[in-house]
């Protein structure tokens, strides 16, 4: 009698295969499959005392930086001589949901933009004026400005289907091993979230509440800034600010926290 | 940039006791610190905060080194007429920023 065991064998792998590629299909080309239960802030993770200060805009020391954006939306820049509110008007109305659908590509498609970069490509195209720096104090006002108008709304990113194909190198780039360390991101923040690392607890990683005031830095700092301390943290090799990599992996993560709320500006030990 | 918010819970009445919450934007750099070759930063930091309600004088405090950059200083006032907080906030290398807020008592 012949040996069908093999056979049979054979058939169930072929069938998961096809299955396995289906679903692979599906991440790629079909609609968002829906998130993830048990999704939770950092803000969950905190002490009670830090997420008092992220609770009240007076004792939040980004606040300062709030306003500060406030003003710069009002000052004219550049050689064409106009201010962010001579084309967007009020803010708290035009800007709203601005911030949670960041990063999105460009009128082009062909290039994915976050706040920032969205932000200096305004900055060069309309005004005229030199771009801002990165982690400027100008930058992180504006950003944290901005995003103060989209703070309780729902993070959507990847609405806009021309950015999957961004949110999928993202997530390559979140599950890669690197470093001296050998860790991907997803070996802290999905297999061990809500362990302690060095008595610190591991959050799961969903970006709602950039730029946000982090008591380590005594200041505010974008997603990228966290994002190469994490970087270092592995002892792999850094990525510049603003490389496409890191644009990148912001998406992966807003994309992942996508339907979860806007917390801008955010307070973090 | 340099900046300082007051804040006040809205509608105040006549005896109340209200929590003032101070908030001022500085580096409150200790004096302690190096740079990476060895040269020392100076310090930069408040040293002083004083609070008046009318032109009295109601709070004051001394700041040190070590405070963390961006201090926050709440306290409370018993509401009296209505008029005026004024806040000023004086340290090192010229530093002043003084800051007021309206109170309107009902």
């Amino acid at each position: 009698m012949p040996d069908l065991t093999g056979l049979v064998l054979s058939g169930r792998r072929r069938a998961l295969c096809c299955l396995a590629l289906a679903g692979f299909a599906g991440t790629l080309f079909a609609a968002d499959p829906p998130p993830p239960a048990g999704r939770r802030s950092g803000y969950d993770f905190m002490g009670r005392e830090t997420r008092a200060m992220q609770d009240d805009d007076a004792a939040n020391p980004a606040t300062l930086w709030v306003f500060d954006g406030e003003a710069l939306w009002q000052r004219k820049a550049g050689s064409a001589n106009k201010a962010c509110a001579d084309c967007h008007g009020d803010a708290r109305t035009s800007m709203k949901g601005v911030a949670a659908r960041h990063p999105a590509p460009d009128a082009s498609g062909k290039r994915l933009l976050n706040l920032e970069q969205r932000i200096n490509v305004c900055r060069s195209e309309r005004q005229q004026a030199p771009a801002l720096a990165y982690e400027s104090r100008e930058l992180l006002a504006l950003t944290a400005y901005l995003g103060r108008q989209s703070r309780g709304m729902p993070v959507t990113v990847g609405a806009d289907a021309r950015a999957m194909p961004f949110i999928d190198a993202g997530r390559i780039a979140y599950n890669r091993r690197q470093g001296q360390l050998n860790l991907s991101c997803a070996q802290c923040h999905d297999d061990n979230a809500g362990r302690s690392l060095a008595g610190t607890p591991i959050p799961q990683a969903h970006p709602t509440g950039y730029p946000l005031y982090r008591l380590e830095w005594q200041g505010v700092g974008s997603l990228q800034r966290r994002l190469r301390n994490c970087l270092t943290g592995t002892r792999a090799e850094n990525l510049p600010f603003g490389s496409p990599e890191l644009v990148e992996l912001e998406a992966f993560l807003m994309w992942r926290a996508r339907g979860m709320l806007m917390e801008t500006p955010g307070v973090r030990p | 940039m340099s900046r300082a918010l007051i804040s006040l819970p809205p509608n105040p009445r006549r005896g109340d006791i209200i929590e003032v919450k101070a908030l001022a934007s500085h580096i409150m750099e200790t004096g302690f610190r190096h740079t990476q070759f060895g040269v020392p930063i100076a310090r930069d930091i408040i040293t002083d905060f004083s609070c008046s309600y009318n032109g009295r004088e109601v709070f004051s405090a001394q700041l040190h080194p070590a405070i963390a950059a961006n201090p926050y200083i709440a306290f409370t006032l018993l509401v009296g007429d209505s008029g005026t907080i004024t806040c000023k906030w004086t340290g090192d290398q010229g530093y002043s920023v003084t800051e007021s807020v309206a109170v309107s008592v009902a």
